[in-house]
């Protein structure tokens, strides 16, 4: 069975060197059916690695795969799955797949689908990689593959009005996260040298036991620090919101969707375990910026008049919850900080859908173009954005309720040796910042959906919501209605890997 | 102290002699040749490389000393030429990226309108690469700078090639003048250590300078001093001058074999002088060493970002490249664990193998683009993907391995293994240096790979070219190395590490 790991991964590499490999007509033509053939494997395998998986010991890492790859450097091909990175697999593996199904009816503008697919299947590779990893260097290489095929994605077939901007918004995006990954690159390699290991299972088993304090803050700093750019945590961000904004749809769910999870992941997955006693010192400094950004990201998003951009800012404030929940280095915290980050995946993913397909249906994503009354001309989809939105503010019963009331509660019983009082201020804060979220979703809600529809009726062509469309968007909506209802789902498989955690 | 004739061990100067032999040959062969047969001339080049790459897999394992002196009394014998696998490794480096260059060269001396000769071209490239094989072996100054000047007089020679060209005269002599000094430097700063060791034999410096009582701030000066002559090879800011003229002067091909062997001749030195011979000041050259890094890495770098043709780009970014490759040395800290000499030296020479591979496919392209539009800019490299596919994907992977960001991963295993040299010795702040600098090479090599992949309205104003069947191997034999080096990274670690536990052998 361990099979199935190293297959999630072979499988969509072979798909994009497949369909570069072929003749350009013949690629040109079946481009879409083999990415979402691919997809559609990758995610079947990713269900099947679910189904196998031995949900009694999801604390422990199953079908490992451990064969030495350059010995000389200490580096393993060592792949694995526990109840941690599972669900991130499923997400990645899910989110591609809507991608790449999306893709067979809505064209990116920009053409050349062949090379569009191929870098989508690249994407997954790196993505998919990233959660399976349990080598840090492997986790490292894994990291650095969706640098390239994303700047090609935003560069080249993001927003069409705007080419010189797409492409600084794709180059600010890789420098960034380049210089925040080899940081974090710099923070592995001092536990390697000090633990004599890259095995992140064998690290995080001892706890940082062989590593004194001075180090592992120093090498928290690194790893934290670059993977804060990649989360992003504020004030990190820059790069998030002109990325995600002028992102072609798919770009943007899967950079929201899953490319930040790859930043938060890196926190919970290596920061956390490996380094504890580093990460408990800047603990503080974490939360106290994650508070920062949550409220940071409500203002921002208050002051946007383009419904693109509220969406990537919002990210900033949901990714705020996310590394809260860490910096409070409880159980409580980090399942908050898990579960937020997946509900982030699959709402903002929904939300980056449904602001790609308003704005190819009105040619703007900007609120002057859009006017209102969206609930009039286009009924179906204005109530998938309501829904989306009333999710993303988190509403009790659907999925981004959960994630960010446990790093509330995290916060509010932060872990023994961190400052309580000064975790109930970040709290306060946190709340403050809750409550201008619901604000600012409700605001765009009714500027968008409510009131008279005043544009509808100058545009030359309006269709509500396809049947393609739902069927893209349905799991999406099925499993923020299902995590809400039955978020045990997820915790039951998150909360083991604590225990043997040095919380 | 005159002896008889010494016993020379002839298998351990095999590979040297053998493509000594070859350059005489190709000289020879071509005043017996009708003028535009310089294929054979070519074949003959190739077998001797061969043959050279056969006694070099021979030797592998050996542990060879020849050219000795004390052999006599026995207590301190102290050997001018050393094969071990230090040698092997920097030897099979210089003599792939040699074969590399002859195929490549093939191509510019069997132009019908060329300007270039082919005896001459062949013999000076096989010249230039005999020292730069005896240069891997030779553990004595003495040695060393003869090798040294043995392979930069050729080279200046191949520079100046092209009959009747201005611009290359030009860079031939910037590049002659700039040597003349660094090796005049050189030679001063060994006059310096041999006077305060009496010793030329790296071993013999080594326990002179091992004594702490006899510790002098003259041996220290000597020991930075005989540096220079190296760092001018490897084109280490601030003796890089003659590297943008030269490599935009020259034929590409002689570009090629200075960026790959040359350099790995000045590297291969540079690491035998400062391990075998001044280990015990290491915190003597070691911050010097650190500072040409950190300057090497940021100049070239920054120069890189403003280039506008695709061979000063290279240029500019080989000597970046020259200063990641002096990363780990320049970490080495003084009172360090032992073995990280050893650890440092492996690093560096990890790096060079894979720079080697992935840079002689980059040059190798451009060759051909060359050959057919001298001088082409960047932007004239617009959407090569659709005319010639397999050039741009070539050139792309190794732009990206020299950016060490996947798919390029075997630069990216590069930059891990020179992060980590300066990781575990503790000079964190190189580190960061390194970090900082692989964010802005990204942005040059990203923006020409990208170019290359472009949309054009019309393909046919888009570069089009044969490539030469030989050139084609050559490309391709260079980039089985760095897709080679990618997936099995082991391969180029494991020898690496194999030929570093011999420090002071």
């Amino acid at each position: 069975m361990t099979v199935l790991l190293n297959l999630a991964i072979g499988l969509p590499l072979a798909g994009c060197v497949g369909l570069a490999a072929l003749p350009a007509a013949t690629g040109r033509r079946w481009a879409p059916t083999v990415g979402v053939v691919v997809a559609g494997l990758t995610l079947a395998l990713a269900v099947w690695i679910a189904a196998v998986f031995d949900r009694g010991a999801s604390g422990e890492v199953q079908l490992v795969t451990d064969l030495e790859w350059a010995p000389a450097l200490g580096l393993s091909w060592r792949l694995g799955v526990d109840g941690l990175s599972l669900p991130f697999v499923v997400l990645a593996a899910l989110l591609v797949f809507c991608c790449l199904l999306y893709t067979v009816r809505v064209k990116p503008h920009g053409g050349r689908l062949r090379a569009f697919v191929a870098l989508v299947l690249l994407l997954e590779v790196g993505m998919i990689g990233t959660f399976l990893a349990f080598d840090l260097l492997l986790f490292f290489l894994f990291f650095e593959t969706v640098l390239i095929p994303m700047w090609f994605v935003i560069a080249w077939w993001g927003e069409p009005k705007d080419q010189p901007g797409r492409v600084a918004a794709a180059t600010t995006f890789i420098l960034y996260t380049l210089l925040g990954s080899a940081v974090m690159l710099i923070g592995f390699l001092i536990v390697g040298a000090r633990a004599g290991t890259f095995d992140m299972v064998e690290l995080a088993a001892q706890g940082g036991a062989s590593l004194p304090g001075g180090v592992q803050l120093v090498a928290a700093l690194a790893i934290v620090g670059g993977l804060a750019v990649k989360v992003p945590l504020w004030p990190l961000h820059t790069w998030l919101p002109d990325a995600h904004a002028k992102a072609p749809t798919v770009g943007s769910v899967l950079l929201a969707g899953v490319l930040l999870k790859m930043g938060s992941y890196g926190l919970v997955r290596i920061a956390v375990p490996i380094v504890p006693d580093g990460v408990r010192q800047i603990a503080p400094v974490i939360g106290g910026l994650a508070v920062v950004g949550i409220v940071y990201g409500a203002l921002a998003c208050l002051a946007q008049n383009d419904l693109k951009r509220l969406v990537a800012y919002s990210s900033v404030g949901h990714m705020g919850f996310v590394v809260l929940g860490v910096a409070t280095m409880t159980p409580a915290g980090l399942n908050g900080s898990v579960f937020a980050g997946l509900a982030h995946g699959l709402i903002t993913g929904l939300l980056f859908f449904l602001a790609g397909a308003i704005k190819d249906r009105h040619g703007t994503s900007g609120f002057a173009g859009l006017g209102g009354g969206m609930y009039v001309r286009l009924p179906r989809l204005a109530a998938l954005l309501t829904f989306a939105a009333i999710a993303s503010l988190g509403l009790p019963g659907l999925a981004g309720f959960w994630g960010e009331l446990l790093a509330i509660i995290g916060t509010f019983r932060p872990a023994q040796v961190l400052d309580r009082p000064y975790f109930l201020g970040l709290l306060v804060v946190a709340l403050v910042g809750l409550v201008l979220t619901a604000l600012y979703l409700l605001a765009t809600v009714r500027r968008v959906c409510q009131g008279e529809d005043t544009i509808g009726p100058r545009l030359p062509v309006l269709g509500d919501v396809t049947r393609h469309e739902t069927v893209t968007w349905a799991p999406l909506v099925v499993l923020i209605v299902l995590l809400g209802v039955w978020p045990g789902l997820v915790l039951t498989l998150v909360d083991p890997v604590w225990q043997a955690v040095a919380l | 102290m005159i002896r008889a004739a010494q016993t020379v061990d002839w298998m351990a100067v095999a590979p040297a002699a053998a493509v000594a032999a070859t350059a005489l040959a190709v000289l020879i062969a071509d005043l017996w040749l009708p003028s535009r047969r310089s294929g054979v001339l070519t074949a003959i080049g190739t077998v001797g490389v061969v043959a050279a790459l056969i006694f070099v897999g021979l030797l592998w394992g050996d542990r060879r000393a020849t050219f000795c002196v004390g052999a006599a009394d026995a207590a301190f014998t102290s050997c001018s030429y050393i094969v071990n696998q230090l040698t092997l490794v920097f030897q099979g480096v210089v003599l792939v990226g040699t074969l590399v260059v002859l195929l490549l060269a093939h191509t510019d001396t069997a132009a019908p309108e060329s300007r270039l000769p082919g005896g001459e071209t062949g013999f000076l490239v096989l010249a230039s690469a005999t020292g730069a094989l005896v240069l891997a072996a030779g553990r004595d100054l003495a040695t060393i700078v003869v090798a040294l000047e043995v392979v930069s007089l050729p080279a200046f020679a191949l520079v100046g090639l092209r009959r009747r060209d201005r611009r290359d005269a030009e860079a031939a002599l910037t590049f002659f003048i700039v040597s003349v000094v660094s090796v005049a430097v050189m030679i001063y700063g060994v006059s310096l250590v041999y006077g305060a060791t009496g010793a030329l034999h790296l071993d013999r410096i080594a326990v002179a300078l091992g004594d702490p009582d006899t510790r002098t701030g003259l041996a220290a000066a000597g020991a930075v001093l005989t540096l220079v002559g190296l760092a001018f090879k490897i084109g280490a800011v601030p003796f890089h001058f003659w590297v943008p003229d030269t490599y935009s002067g020259a034929p590409v091909f002689v570009a090629a074999y200075l960026s790959v062997v040359s350099k790995a001749a000045g590297l291969v030195g540079l690491v035998v002088v400062v391990t075998h011979g001044f280990a015990a000041y290491s915190d003597a050259w070691a911050p010097v060493v650190a500072a040409l890094a950190v300057a090497t890495m940021t100049f070239g770098n920054v120069a890189a970002l403003r280039q506008r043709t695709a061979i000063r780009l290279l240029a500019w970014s080989s000597i970046a490249q020259a200063g990641y490759m002096l990363v780990p040395l320049g970490a080495v800290a003084a009172g360090g664990p032992t073995g990280q000499l050893g650890a440092a030296q492996s690093a560096t020479i990890a790096y060079l193998c894979i720079y080697a591979a992935v840079n002689l496919g980059a040059f190798g392209v451009l060759a051909v683009v060359y050959q057919r539009y001298p001088g082409a800019t960047l932007e004239e490299f617009r959407g090569l993907v659709h005319r010639e596919p397999a050039s741009a994907v070539v050139l792309g992977f190794s732009l990206l391995a020299l950016a060490g960001l996947p798919p390029g991963v075997a630069g990216l295993w590069a930059k891990i293994v020179v992060l980590d040299a300066a990781v575990s010795s503790g000079a964190g702040w190189l580190a960061v240096a390194v970090a900082i600098n692989t964010v802005i090479g990204l942005i040059y090599y990203l923006r020409w790979t990208v170019l290359m992949f472009s949309a054009v309205p019309d393909r046919r104003a888009v570069l089009s070219y044969d490539v030469p069947p030989l050139s084609g191997i050559a490309i391709g034999l260079a980039t089985a190395g760095g897709i080679a080096f990618s997936v099995l990274p082991q391969i180029v670690f494991g020898l690496a590490e194999a030929s570093s536990g011999i420090v002071g052998g």
